[in-house]
């Protein structure tokens, strides 16, 4: 077993971990991510709608408001540093009746309350200018909201931790942890790591790490949402995302139409209080109610551009019956001081990773003081990507290395150089999945039959790893039993 | 851009069994300037994979294995000198018949006097059917699991049961038997098998493998590998019946579910789609909405064997050679289907020369009559003992009784 000695454990390693992470690299301290799965990708921070939120659906006041609007504000800043793919798009939340309107009269003076910049009610004729094919009376508009991929923020977090030299344990599940002398010790799948901080990122699984803890008091209510991918051919059929007047006893947003940066368009989420924190299943009553709620907004939609279906769970604290948003729990308890407890960080946690994070600094530093690491470089370059250049700099690309010139994935044009970078990852992920939401391959109409045995092919031979220990996403999703004959 | 484009008669995109043949008729009708662009690292398409035998019946009058299937054609081509290009990706195609295409040297551009479409096929995947349930490791569509096996030589589970009777399916449902896998049943929403009868025959009845009509898949489940599926019988209107859920154990779950021409590149030549086929709309001349550009095999429609791809490639190029040295005759005569006929290709013809139609029947028919009408006139007719959708049907309109203008409608009657 490992003893590995460190100022902060941090456990579970999607976007709010990894935004915590990365704004801790910026100290002179030794920093361990422990993550449960093979990828930092498998669950909340992978599956939703990539949503850059503006802050007007949070009650002013509260911290998801306030950090909502500040992840907004300096998002643009974030993501040239990372390298995240987005677009400002703005956003309309539809309505139709005049109870539809006293609503969004209302989200727009809880908006402007919180600091949420430029927000209107316009008429179905500035519908039509914005989004041809959308129907809907009037809308509020919200021209800070933006789309981005949450992949790449993930990514993009995580990556430039470990060049700050944070440290990532991939399948590394925390199964106990104590406390001796002042050094929390967790006791995982790979070992044992011990911190004098320790920092609960969790997610769906934040209640049972603070249990582990003996803090029992914490109960994180998993909530299904189903969403249906749109071939990019839908893409210019909706230029921003369009969502419903929410309903305030409901526990999310409404289904809506979001466009990704990659060009699909994604129906969802559904809300589904689930009683289990892993089940990502979709279900053919939702998916049904998807299609018709679709319809409604978008008559155009045909079921030929459907490709794929998903599901996220929302790791929220308002219960079954409850509905609504309660505020994040970001707290440091009097029975652990060196312990924050990250719990509830559900929509809109990916807008707000950055503010989080900092909070946890800042919670930090009421302990103890922090030294700057001089050395801490904020930029991360991602995976070029050959369908994006013009034509001149593709042939550049070609010349420069003969493997941008084999198109692997033949939907979205990826070449062999990005699947191999993608494979090359910092974090050492190589799973199915984690390659394709490096590189985008595997996510087109074709669903990966054109290119999916030739990537298998290239983890096998770039890891040297046996077939039968390939996984597809999570731990024990094994692709193949062997080789079919000895050769 | 520094490349420069390079003239062509003829460039072939993809060299499967269509464009292969396609470019050995052409050369032998004297069209030399040809060049063949093909994606994967070599040529033969699909039939590279296909290990089993029975290709060439009609073609060659004996039983061939895919790989030999390809290869004939293969040395064909290379004993004529046609070039064939591999490991370059077409990428875009215009109206006026540029060709854009990607490849270790850098990009590459032709200008064509005529472009040959012989992308082939894809598959049908899960997300098109929107089959519920989770998203565990297991689950392939047909083609792939053969590509892993008989590629690869990755073996991809143990215990398997197959969606679809589509004739991909059926073969894999007999590879993995004969590789030490269960197969414990396939499972069609249709009251009869989507493939081939020689198929049922040969891949299920003898390997006592279950053909399970009227039956889908309502739940897939497994968090990190498939665990089961579960599957229920189907009603009239393909709805499952609730109490007749059936669960299978198993770690492996084939899709076989259709396939669908590849036409990514001809919708970006402005080239029009018949939404029947899914391929495009071409006259007799296989020439499609876009003047120049011709389309054969897999990518115009879905064939059942692949004898009648090279078949119709090879009359593709005759047309070719004629259109490159004379030009074509005008196509203005419409058909279309009715009845209990589904596809049908093609949709124009000019009425100078007899032309073989090649449709499917919507459901299996015995003692089906079919007929081909114009301006209240019957044309042709051809009597079919038993037609199934699996297999394409064929029936030629004769030149002398085409008039010159007015639609001529192909419909079924009862015999």
């Amino acid at each position: 077993m490992m003893h590995d000695e460190y100022d902060v454990l941090i456990v579970g390693g999607g976007v709010v971990g990894s935004a915590v992470a990365r704004e801790l690299a910026r100290y002179r301290l030794r920093i361990a991510v422990l993550e449960k799965e093979p990828d930092i990708l498998c669950e909340t921070s992978a599956r939703n709608s990539g949503v850059l939120h503006a802050g007007f659906n949070s009650t002013a006041g509260t911290k998801m408001a306030r950090f909502c609007v500040e992840g907004n504000r300096g998002f643009d800043a974030l993501a040239r540093e990372l390298d995240v793919p987005y677009r400002r798009t703005g956003k309309l939340v539809i309505g139709f009746s005049a109870e539809d309107r006293k609503r969004l009269e209302a989200l727009r003076e809880n908006g402007e309350k919180a600091g949420v910049p430029g927000l209107e009610i316009i008429d179905a004729t500035r519908i039509r200018q914005l989004a041809p094919l959308v129907r809907g009376a009037f809308a509020l508009w919200s021209p800070t909201t933006a789309i981005l991929s949450p992949f790449q923020l993930t990514l993009g977090l995580a990556e430039n931790a470990v060049r700050n030299g944070v440290r990532y344990v991939l399948k590394a599940e925390v199964g106990g942890i104590r406390c001796v002398q002042e050094r929390y010790i967790a006791t995982t799948a790979a070992g044992e790591f011990r911190g004098r901080w320790i920092i609960n990122c969790a997610g769906l699984h934040a209640d049972r790490i603070a249990r582990l803890q003996g803090i029992d008091s914490y109960t994180i209510h998993p909530c299904r949402g189903e969403y249906f991918v749109l071939d990019q051919r839908a893409g210019p059929m909706l230029p921003l995302p369009v969502y419903p007047v929410p309903d305030p006893k409901s526990g999310g947003l409404g289904i809506h139409l979001t466009p990704s940066v990659d060009g699909n368009v994604f129906i969802g989420p559904s809300n589904e209080y689930i009683g289990d924190t892993g089940d990502y299943a979709v279900t053919k009553p939702v998916m049904e109610m998807l299609v018709a709620d679709a319809a409604r907004v978008l008559p155009e939609l045909d079921r030929s551009y459907f490709i794929r279906n998903y599901a996220g769970i929302r790791p929220k604290l308002t219960g079954p019956g409850e509905g609504g948003y309660h505020d994040f729990v970001i707290e440091r308890r009097r029975e652990t001081p060196r312990a924050i407890h990250l719990i509830g960080i559900e929509s809109p946690g990916l807008t707000c990773a950055i503010p989080i994070a900092r909070e946890v600094v800042r919670q930090m530093w009421e302990v103890e003081q922090l030294a700057e690491n001089p050395y801490f470089d904020p930029v991360r370059r991602g995976i070029v990507r050959f369908a994006d250049q013009s034509i001149a700099d593709q042939a550049a690309l070609i010349a420069q290395d003969r493997n941008y010139g084999e198109i692997i994935c033949r939907c979205g044009a990826i070449t062999k150089a990005e699947v191999l970078a993608a494979i090359r990852n910092p974090l050492g992920v190589h799973t199915m999945t984690g390659i394709k939401y490096r590189c985008r391959a595997m996510m087109g109409r074709c669903q990966s039959g054109y290119c999916q045995t030739r990537i298998a092919e290239l983890i096998l031979q770039e890891t040297g790893k046996r077939p039968e220990d390939l996984e597809y996403a999570r731990k024990g999703s094994y692709l193949f039993t062997g080789a079919v004959r000895d050769a | 851009m520094k490349c420069a484009i390079e003239k062509k008669s003829v460039v072939i995109i993809g060299a499967g069994p269509a464009g292969l043949s396609a470019a050995i008729e052409l050369h032998r009708q004297g069209v030399y300037d040809i060049i063949i662009l093909e994606r994967e690292q070599s040529a033969g398409g699909v039939l590279r994979q296909c290990i089993h035998d029975g290709f060439g019946l009609t073609r060659f009058g004996e039983s061939l294995t895919g790989p030999e299937y390809a290869q004939r054609f293969l040395d064909e081509a290379a004993a004529r000198g046609i070039e064939v290009l591999s490991g370059v990706t077409v990428t875009g195609i215009t109206p006026d018949r540029i060709v854009t295409a990607v490849s270790p040297n850098g990009l590459l551009q032709f200008a064509a006097r005529a472009i040959i479409l012989a992308m082939g096929c894809r598959e049908r995947t899960r997300g098109a059917l929107s089959i519920p349930g989770e998203r565990p490791a297991g689950v392939w569509t047909a083609g792939v699991a053969q590509t892993y096996i008989n590629l690869k030589n990755l073996m991809i589970g143990r215990r398997v049961l197959i969606l679809g009777s589509g004739d991909i399916g059926m073969i894999m449902a007999r590879r993995l038997t004969i590789e030490g896998a269960k197969v414990l049943a396939v499972c069609e929403i249709q009251p009869y098998p989507a493939g081939l009868p020689r198929n049922v025959m040969q891949c299920l009845n003898d390997y006592d493998i279950p053909l399970l009509l009227q039956h889908t898949a309502t739940d897939i489940r497994g968090r990190a590998r498939l665990e089961r599926v579960t599957v229920s019988r189907v009603d009239a209107q393909f709805r499952p019946i609730p109490g007749t859920e059936r669960e299978f154990q198993c770690d492996t779950l084939i899709l076989s579910v259709g396939l669908i021409p590849e036409n990514e590149l001809s919708r970006m030549a402005g080239v029009v789609l018949d939404p029947q086929t899914q391929g495009a709309v071409t006259d007799e001349c296989f020439q499609t909405s876009v003047p120049g550009i011709f389309a054969a095999g897999n990518v115009l429609h879905v064939h059942d064997l692949v004898d009648f791809v090279s078949l119709e490639a090879e009359q593709l190029a005759r047309s070719v050679a004629v259109y490159l040295r004379q030009g074509l005759p005008a196509c203005e005569i419409a058909v279309s289907s009715g009845g209990d006929i589904g596809s049908l290709v093609p949709r124009r013809v000019s009425g100078t020369q007899d032309v073989p139609l090649c449709f499917r029947v919507k459901r299996p028919r015995d003692d089906l009559c079919v007929q081909a009408w114009q301006n209240g006139r019957l044309i042709a007719q051809r009597r079919i003992k038993r037609a199934v959708p699996a297999e394409m049907e064929r029936i030629v309109l004769p030149a002398a009784r085409i008039a010159e203008h007015g639609e001529i409608s192909v419909v079924s009657v009862d015999a």
